[in-house]
């Protein structure tokens, strides 16, 4: 299990490494340079060589890139080209408040999709099951800004209970800052609710139709405990993979949210990076959502891997 | 699920009954409507027609900012005095035509990657699936800004990237569904014919595989078009004045401040197609999944 697990790291670390190359090469690949970016129009030839020496663009592309990823290692992301501030000053306060948003989602969800999905299979067919089922496919059809603009008529303008805006500043007690942050949360829930309810159900479902499980129903075990004690562990590897892969969703999907909610959010800062053409800050963003990423999907491999009894041995 | 029991039963019950009774005809015309297809025709039409039905020009001003619903403007007017209802109309066409583009190209390159991977095999089927499987480890939102961030926002790179990114989803389907084909007894009796790679991929591969395919086909459209949509509000998708669902959200956002459902419009007019469209794949599966039905 042991050497199942180290490949299976082995194997994501490869991956990071490969997605980081694809970042920067993406974007390294650009009509223009940073250089002229840097100096506008105006500048100068004699101008643009120095600083593109100062830069190191004289290197060749892998050699950058070698250069860009030993300094990224050490938290040296270089500087935004729209503001001059460090990029990793600019990203970390604003990553953490994105960790929290999307932290707090999956803290109400995940066991809410879980609790849920349990109930419907108890009675499965039956009028909670069909209600949930129809919730679902609404929830999923549906694009985030709708519910987000729905909840915010509904509950900030309508009813004046929740601000519509999740502006943060340094004043604000740890009750304000909960409310403030109360709508978008409720948003992510919602759009990843759905998908893991879904799959849930679906995994629990599927491991409903083995003969084991008819026979523990015959032996006239209720269905409560056919469907805990049976059922469930043999699906947890399934649904925790279904859990992990929402975790993910929840990564992209956040970046959306935060901008309806105009919260002070990493999402926010990629697409404002991106609307400026801010390339290192770009990046960063970039390296630091795929990764959370890719490291979510290993977690979940592995976590399937423990729960796994005959990988155990292995 | 179990709406599709549902269906079916209400089918059965219409075939047994001859289908002439006013509640059979009321059931069938139940049926056709919850099968996503009145909605998909609608707007689709609207999409199609947009320049004769819409009442006003895509960009002409006619009206106050957020003027609200009258006889002249069903929906009202938007931040900048436009007619809502043209620029839905307009937003249709502009959206559901690069989404059809780009889900084009994805299923043009995913399945013949995908064909190709699973007939030839070997090494080439390797080193395309793990280039897949390594653009399929970043989330297509993340690469889709890493790529506009460099080359802006124009109408062939938004095509061409969504369509190239979401080939990966495409081709992961195909390949796992033509392996099934490529190991049954007529494509080896076409190898042993003699048959090239074209034959094999078009005339044994793909009628075989077409049925899985339009499902697909039919949800990553859905899944494309959210997406634009997604990536217009957002500010880097379509740009104005052209009309489109999403940035029709963004522009008109800050109505609801003022208590007005103004960005709902749109947003509401996205999940609707989505709807539509996923009901539609549904009514198909369970179309082809009956034996004998047509």
């Amino acid at each position: 299990m042991t050497r199942l697990i180290a490949a299976r790291v082995l194997a994501g670390l490869v991956t990071l490494l490969v997605v980081s190359a694809l970042l920067f090469f993406a974007t390294d690949w650009l009509p223009g340079d940073v250089a002229a970016a840097l100096l506008g129009p105006q500048a100068t030839p004699e101008a643009l060589a120095t600083i593109r020496a100062s830069l190191g663009l004289n290197e060749a592309a892998p050699l950058r890139y070698l250069h860009w990823l030993a300094h990224a290692l050490h938290g040296d992301f270089g500087r935004s080209l729209a503001t001059g501030r460090t990029v990793l000053g600019v990203l970390l306060p604003r990553f953490a408040n994105t960790v929290v948003l999307a932290g707090l989602a999956a803290l109400v969800s995940v066991p809410l999709a879980l609790g849920l999905g349990i109930a419907s299979v108890m009675r499965a067919g039956g009028r909670l099951d069909r209600l949930i089922s129809t919730l679902c496919l609404v929830t999923i059809s549906v694009p985030e800004f709708f519910i987000g603009y729905l909840l915010i008529l509904l509950f900030s303008v309508q009813l004046g209970w929740l601000p519509s805006l999740a502006v943060l500043n340094g004043g604000m007690s740890l009750a304000q800052r909960l409310g403030a942050i109360t709508l978008p949360v409720i948003t992510l829930v919602l759009v990843v609710l759905a998908h893991m309810l879904r799959m849930t159900r679906a995994a629990l479902l599927s491991v409903m139709s083995a003969p084991y499980i008819e026979m523990a129903l015959l032996k006239g075990l209720r269905r409560r405990t056919v469907v805990l004690r049976h059922a469930l562990p043999n699906a947890a590897a399934p649904i925790i993979a279904v859990i992990a892969l929402n975790l993910g969703y929840l990564v992209v999907g956040v970046v959306v949210v935060e901008v309806v909610f105009v919260y002070p959010g990493a999402g926010q800062l990629m697409v404002d990076a991106v609307g400026k053409r801010d390339l290192p800050l770009v990046q960063a963003c970039g390296l630091a959502f795929a990764g959370t990423y890719v490291v979510l999907n290993l977690i979940a491999d592995i976590v399937a891997i423990l729960v796994n009894p005959r990988l155990r041995a292995a | 699920m179990s709406a599709g029991e549902y269906q079916q039963a209400t089918r059965a019950s219409v075939r047994g009954g001859g289908g002439t009774t006013p509640v059979a005809a009321r059931s069938r015309l139940l049926s056709f409507v919850a099968s996503g297809a009145p909605l998909v025709a609608v707007i689709v039409a609207a999409a199609v027609f947009a320049p004769w039905i819409a009442p006003y020009g895509e960009a002409q001003f006619v009206g106050g900012v957020w003027d609200p619903p009258s006889a002249q403007h069903w929906l009202g007017t938007d931040n900048l005095g436009r007619d809502m209802v043209t620029r839905l109309v307009f937003g249709a066409r502009n959206t559901i035509s690069i989404a059809s583009l780009a889900t084009a190209l994805a299923f043009g390159l995913g399945v013949l990657l995908g064909f190709a991977a699973a007939a030839i095999g070997g090494w080439l089927d390797t080193l395309v699936s793990r280039a897949m499987e390594i653009l399929l480890a970043i989330p297509v939102l993340i690469s889709a800004l890493m790529v506009l961030s460099v080359l802006g926002n124009s109408l062939p790179v938004l095509v061409v990237t969504i369509g190239l990114l979401e080939s990966t989803r495409v081709y992961m389907i195909a390949r796992a569904v033509a392996r099934t084909i490529v190991v049954r007894e007529f494509v080896a009796a076409a190898r042993l014919r003699g048959e090239g790679l074209g034959w094999l991929l078009a005339r044994e591969i793909l009628p075989n595989t077409l049925g899985a395919l339009a499902a697909e086909a039919g949800l990553r459209f859905s899944f494309i078009f959210l997406f634009i949509a997604s990536l217009s509000f957002l500010g880097l998708g379509i740009q104005p004045p052209a009309a489109d669902w999403g940035s029709m959200v963004r522009e008109n956002a800050q109505a609801i401040d003022f208590g007005l459902p103004v960005p709902l419009y749109p947003a509401a007019a996205i999940a609707f197609l989505t709807i539509g469209v996923n009901r539609l794949v549904d009514r198909y599966l369970a179309a082809i999944a009956r034996p004998g039905a047509t």
